[in-house]
């Protein structure tokens, strides 16, 4: 980097740009992430929630803030400064709304996400780590929405901490000293929503942006994949970019303004006309407040959790102890992790793949979103029963892997994107 | 509090009764619409004068309603209990030793219509029956061993409850409660008390959630806007995108 020059007037065209530049990488940067960052140029819908997942994290962030002036994190106050929110604070009721529906809307974009992967297999060589980053997002994912779940202090937050915090009690010789621990008390009480609001607004969300940017930071040094699976690196033309990549900005920045805009149609009804969505977004047990006396007639946690809360009713206690429901449902994510090296076929991309693996893909979707239903639903008639088939069938997708997706047939990758 | 319910159950058993309760009574259709201004008003008013004495509605101001609802600073006077402000919240008249006349301390409303929906609470304004084994003389078919009188009685009338014979013979009879069915009259004729309680629950809806009409219509526009925020964005797109071999 030059030396910054006597005469370098910050009133010329550029001037502050070049100011800054001198003393910040900030041309570097937006040429490498941006406007020099050469994409595949054949991204369809599916490439959408990459960014999608990120604006609603900014949605989640900026309401949160906003919540976070006027929420108190007290056993005593907590549900009555929601309803505060709710009626008293100027436009408190589109904030709080714009977080709930946007709670929902990070899984939906994220679950959309991951199923990317799985259609493309992005997440093979090279870029398992990128992956890998993604799997430890969506894990504390889950654990940010858990405790903001638990934040509003009603009865389902006290009911489903009180069930989710127990499950760690399962755990053997540690388990009890470890729930103690988790809670701060004897009960879930004002000690844990306190630790969880710290946990909520603090320690989680900045986890979260660090490895958004390493996930983001990975995808730039590995290049993006695309609905085709190969590598468009391969063909770079003279000027010593991809021959079928374009830069990110502007196409894909003008492009994705359309998709977001598209989001926030269906995000906006959603806030506007049906903010609860049917007792899935916000429970209808949750405008009661949190009663240690009263349990709610059915403790089910909200729809994202419900495929592996399913996982957790369907494998029956053994051996005096029901701790194997809670491996399973930790093994669930735990199996995302090794994804890149289960999956052993020649080619990437599902286009390219044989029937082995689409039915495979089909079936375990069809899995997860049966076992999402039987998490809802109270455990008796056919749907433990369901459960129990589809987490073997979850769990097969994955275990049993190495050996279909080799077996499996597929055809000839083309040189260049089609 | 396992045990408790099933000594509830227990106690309700006698009488031969067995009520279907995971399925519940059909709940009646409510019929609310939260943008009839007239019906607001209305269950305001009959809110005010028959369920303010027991029941709270601690997170609703006077003067917002007042503001929602259209009601003339003068007329909201009348609603009011003497001593509150405008600015105060709806707060009932119950003493803190109110558990000791009902068995349950009469719950606030505020937010019943979101925690139990509006059809439930048209239903249980519906369903009070004549059964000399409660406290007060009456039942409710929605909530079985409810604690709260009927109010609404010199308004309805009583009813009497209708069960169905289901198996057994003489003292083994399994009798089951299918519904109820109008006793002695009230002052009131079916479809003007129907009214009456579609307002209150119009009107408990809105306490539920005072920004509703107002967060719907607004929608109107927002998702407007964003319609033709998109047809720009999306022709701006194709524009960039031109140049662009497939």
């Amino acid at each position: 980097m030059a030396a910054v020059p006597e005469s370098a007037s910050p009133a010329k065209s550029g001037g502050l740009v070049q100011w800054i530049d001198q003393r910040f990488p900030l041309l570097s940067l937006w040429n490498d992430h941006m406007a020099q960052y050469y994409a595949p140029k054949n991204f369809n819908f599916w490439y959408y929630f990459g960014v999608l997942s990120m604006f609603v994290l900014a949605n989640q962030l900026i309401t949160g803030i906003f919540l976070t002036m006027s929420y108190k994190p007290s056993a005593a106050e907590a549900f009555s400064s929601v309803e505060y929110i709710m009626r008293d604070l100027d436009g408190g009721w589109l904030i709080r709304y714009m977080h709930s529906t946007g709670a929902s809307a990070f899984f939906i974009v994220v679950y959309l996400h991951m199923f990317r992967a799985l259609l493309y297999g992005s997440h093979r060589k090279p870029r398992e780590l990128l992956w890998i980053i993604g799997c430890v997002i969506f894990l504390l994912l889950m654990a940010e929405a858990f405790m903001g779940y638990v934040l509003p202090w009603g009865n389902m937050s006290f009911w489903g901490a009180q069930v989710i915090v127990s499950l760690f009690g399962s755990l053997p010789v540690i388990g009890g000293g470890l729930v103690e621990w988790i809670r701060g008390d004897y009960v879930i009480a004002d000690a844990t929503l306190n630790r969880f609001f710290a946990l909520h607004v603090a320690a989680l969300p900045l986890a979260l942006v660090f490895l958004v940017i390493a996930h983001i930071m990975a995808l730039h040094e590995v290049g993006s994949n695309n609905p085709d699976g190969i590598e468009i690196k391969k063909h770079k033309g003279p000027d010593g970019h991809p021959l079928d990549g374009i830069p990110f900005h502007p196409y894909y920045t003008v492009k994705d303004t359309a998709g977001i805009v598209f989001f926030l149609i269906l995000f906006c009804g959603v806030i506007f006309f049906a903010p609860t969505f049917g007792g899935l977004f916000l429970e209808a047990p949750n405008f009661e407040p949190a009663n240690p006396l009263q349990t709610p007639p059915h403790i089910a946690p909200v729809w994202y959790f419900t495929p592996f809360y399913a996982m957790l009713r369907a494998v029956p206690s053994f051996a005096g102890t029901q701790v194997w429901g809670v491996l399973v449902m930790g093994g669930a994510i735990v199996v995302l992790f090794f994804l890149p090296w289960l999956d052993r076929s020649p080619v990437k991309s599902i286009r390219y793949r044989g029937p082995i693996y689409k039915v495979a893909l089909a079936i375990f979707v069809v899995s997860f979103i049966i076992l999402g239903l039987c998490g809802m639903k109270p455990p008796s008639g056919i749907y433990p029963l369901l459960a129990k088939i589809c987490t073997a069938l979850y769990f097969a997708f994955f275990l049993l892997m190495p050996w279909y997706s080799r077996i499996d047939s597929y055809k000839p990758v083309p040189e260049r994107v089609t | 509090m396992f045990k408790r319910l099933t000594l509830i159950a227990a106690l309700m058993l006698p009488a031969g009764l067995a009520l279907a309760e995971d399925e519940g009574m059909n709940l009646m259709h409510a019929g609310t619409d939260i943008n009839n201004t007239a019906s607001l008003q209305r269950g305001a008013r009959n809110f005010m004068s028959y369920c303010s004495g027991c029941h709270s509605l601690k997170y609703v101001r006077y003067n917002r309603i007042g503001q929602d609802l259209q009601i003339p600073p003068a007329e909201l006077t009348n609603l009011m209990f003497t001593s509150d402000k405008p600015f105060d919240t709806i707060n009932s008249a119950m003493p803190a030793d109110s558990e000791q006349w009902f068995g349950k301390k009469p719950p606030d409303l505020s937010l019943v219509a979101r925690a139990k929906g509006t059809d439930y609470i048209y239903s249980f304004l519906h369903g009070f029956y004549a059964d000399k084994s409660r406290p007060w003389g009456v039942n409710n078919l929605y909530l079985p061993a409810a604690a709260m009188p009927h109010v609404l009685q010199k308004l309805q009338g009583l009813q009497k409850p209708v069960f169905k014979h289901e198996a057994g013979e003489g003292a083994d009879a399994k009798m089951v409660l299918t519904g109820v069915e109008p006793m002695t009259p009230g002052s009131m004729k079916p479809e003007e008390y129907d009214q009456f309680v579609r307002d209150i629950v119009n009107f408990l809806d809105y306490a539920g959630e005072p920004v509703k009409a107002k967060r719907q219509s607004m929608g109107v526009y927002v998702i407007l806007f964003l319609l033709v925020f998109f047809v720009f964005a999306f022709l701006l797109k194709k524009e960039y995108w031109k140049d662009v071999q497939h």
